[in-house]
């Protein structure tokens, strides 16, 4: 018994070791720009920085955007999948874990060929072209995440009977959505859209390929370029991803009382 | 003229029939119950009524009305569900107050009628509860008021008592009716629940295997069953084989003893075989008086369950179980004493079908 709880520990130890270790040691470097002393001076120039600016904040409004969609794609989907056709769930899901299977970089040569400037569909022909080409890219990215947070959601709570309890109560498909769905999966869906800001915050395939001012590319031209900057960088985008997660542990705790039945 | 109406109707899924010709008339104001195992088509039917099913075949009328292909939320019907359905995110206020701001209702109408429903479930001061935080008793009781408040035409109740404990079970269900009573709604109540059936209906509805095995006042199901299902679904009941001697006389043979039935069924013959029931709590234990019938035997077992004492008499093949109240004055006669039961005429029930 005193063996296996030794071994817990140790393991526990292990592990925060494995992840914690570079984080510090990246975090410490980051401090480092100032010879002799620690300061915050590598996150005073990247915050200072117009091109950090522009690029966060374009990969923020994409981020937006990819959850807007997402969630009105994925929403109904999953909601009739689960109402109506409940043996295609397998199919859908299948289809929804392709992104994962499928490598970004193909993923993105694929829509280049598709959608280039000789295409019906000439999307990169131009810069809002591409943007909505690189949004949607993300949709499809972030599809895997999204529905399976919306579909846990659904599956928390009895669909079928608070579908026919609204009907019986005169209430047409929109309200059904919108007053009775939506807001009992309200947490599944920030979880699903906290993941997807994550995911598309820091993507860097896509965004370098189809050659948009992302936070990605940004990244990765900070790192080619810089020494100390990156570092804080890096900490700042391991920041974002906590906050998000944070988020959806504060969120979904909020929100199990009112799932909760006795 | 019938206020709620099934003609003809009919579920299949696939080549599997659910619900095989179901012929009903249902009354204004009336409690009907649809009483019958897991699988026999009574929540199929109840359903098809709501909307949530599409008839194969038939059409179901309210008021004369053609409402076989209408959507449910055009149907004015409440429903009231196992499993309540509660809206977890609204308050009890709001759940009861739905299907009014569905209807484009006032605020102060829809407060006014809350208020009423609330102050009819007796939980006015629950109103800005969650779901959540309710019992199940009462999440029933709101459930029951939000179906009510748009005054449905009718209320389809599927089995709202099976998820409750024994206690609670008995007082809802008396509640439900005294308010059944009371709005003079007419209602449709699914259960499996014989006790339910029998202390709350009109009428019962006994389903089998997709179709209607009888449809009868809970007194007449009870006394005279007209298949052997219904015989042996509702209440405990001694079913065994007889001999048709005489049907002009209605004289029947048990096991080489001569008995008379008051009633039979009008196509047996004699010298055929027929399932034959009787209710144990209609068997007295002593020689029969002039008029009743007489069956002798051994007394095989005897148990004590505290105001009834039930007793096992075995015959030649068959056995009889006999219900008598508790007496300290006549105590219960021993195992392996040889006993005879008399009973009336009209208690040996001669089945239908055979």
């Amino acid at each position: 018994m005193k063996r296996n709880s030794l071994g817990a520990w140790l393991a526990i130890v292990l592990g925060v070791i494995y992840f914690l270790a570079p984080l510090i040691a990246t975090f410490e470097f980051s401090l480092r720009l100032k010879r002799g002393e620690y300061s915050f001076e590598a996150y005073r120039l990247v915050f200072a920085s117009g091109d950090f600016q522009a690029s966060f904040l374009y990969s923020a409004t994409v981020a937006l955007a990819t959850i807007l969609i997402g969630v009105a794609l994925v929403v109904p989907t999953a909601y009739w999948v689960q109402l109506r056709l409940p043996k295609l769930r397998g199919v859908v899901e299948f289809i929804t874990l392709l992104p994962l299977v499928i490598p970004a970089i193909v993923l993105v040569f694929g829509y280049i060929r598709l959608y280039d400037s000789s295409s019906i569909l000439p999307l990169t022909g131009s810069v809002f072209g591409t943007n909505i080409l690189l949004t949607l890219g993300y949709v499809g990215l972030a599809m895997p995440y999204m529905y399976r947070s919306v579909d846990t959601g659904l599956r928390a709570i009895d669909v079928r009977t608070l579908t026919e309890a609204a009907e019986s109560q005169g209430a047409n498909w929109p309200t059904i959505l919108f007053k009775v769905i939506l807001p009992n999966i309200r947490s599944a869906i920030l979880s699903g859209a906290f993941l997807t800001f994550a995911i598309v915050i820091g993507e860097f395939t896509f965004a370098s390929l189809l050659n948009r001012p992302a936070f990605g590319p940004y990244l990765q031209l900070i790192g080619a370029s810089r020494a100390y900057e990156p570092a804080a960088l890096a900490v700042m985008a391991f920041a974002i991803t906590w906050a998000c997660m944070g988020l959806i542990q504060l969120l979904g705790r909020g929100a199990r009382g009112a799932t909760d039945t006795r | 003229m019938a206020f709620l109406q099934l003609s003809g109707v009919q579920k299949f899924y696939g080549a599997n029939a659910v619900v095989k010709g179901f012929d009903l008339d249902v009354t204004r104001g009336e409690f009907v119950t649809f009483l019958g195992p897991s699988g026999c088509g009574k929540t199929t039917t109840l359903r098809m009524v709501a909307g949530f099913e599409t008839p194969t075949a038939g059409e179901i009328r309210i008021d004369g009305r053609d409402i076989t292909a209408l959507r449910p939320s055009k149907r004015n019907i409440g429903m009231v569900f196992q499993a309540y359905a509660l809206f977890p995110n609204m308050t009890v206020a709001d759940n009861v107050g739905f299907g009014l701001k569905v209807a484009g209702r006032t605020a102060p109408e829809i407060k006014s009628r809350v208020d009423e429903m609330l102050e009819m479930i007796k939980l006015p001061h629950l109103r800005e509860r969650y779901p959540y935080q309710l019992s199940g008793g009462q999440q029933q009781r709101v459930s029951l008021a939000r179906a009510l408040a748009p005054s449905p035409q009718i209320l389809l109740l599927d089995e709202p008592l099976s998820a409750l404990d024994a206690r609670i079970r008995v007082s809802l269900r008396e509640e439900i009716r005294a308010l059944q009573r009371k709005l003079g709604i007419t209602t449709i109540f699914v259960t499996h629940d014989q006790e339910e059936a029998l202390s709350m209906s009109d009428r019962i509805v006994v389903m089998n295997d997709g179709a209607i095995e009888q449809i009868g006042a809970p007194f007449e199901i009870y006394n005279q069953p007209r298949t052997r299902f219904v015989a042996s679904f509702i209440g405990t009941l001694n079913v065994f084989s007889g001999v048709i001697r005489d049907p002009a006389a209605g004289s029947v043979e048990i096991e080489n003893q001569a008995v008379y039935a008051a009633r039979l069924p009008k196509d047996v013959k004699a010298g055929e075989t027929r399932a034959l029931a009787l209710r144990p709590e209609s068997l007295r234990i002593g020689p029969a008086s002039a008029g009743r019938n007489a069956l002798a035997g051994v007394i095989e077992e005897v148990m004590f369950l505290g105001s009834v004492v039930r007793v096992r008499m075995r015959l030649k093949q068959s056995a009889l179980l006999i219900d008598t109240f508790n007496d300290a004055a006549a105590p219960p006669p021993a195992r392996g004493e040889m006993a005879t039961v008399n009973f009336a005429r009209e208690d040996l029930i001669v089945i239908g079908d055979r």
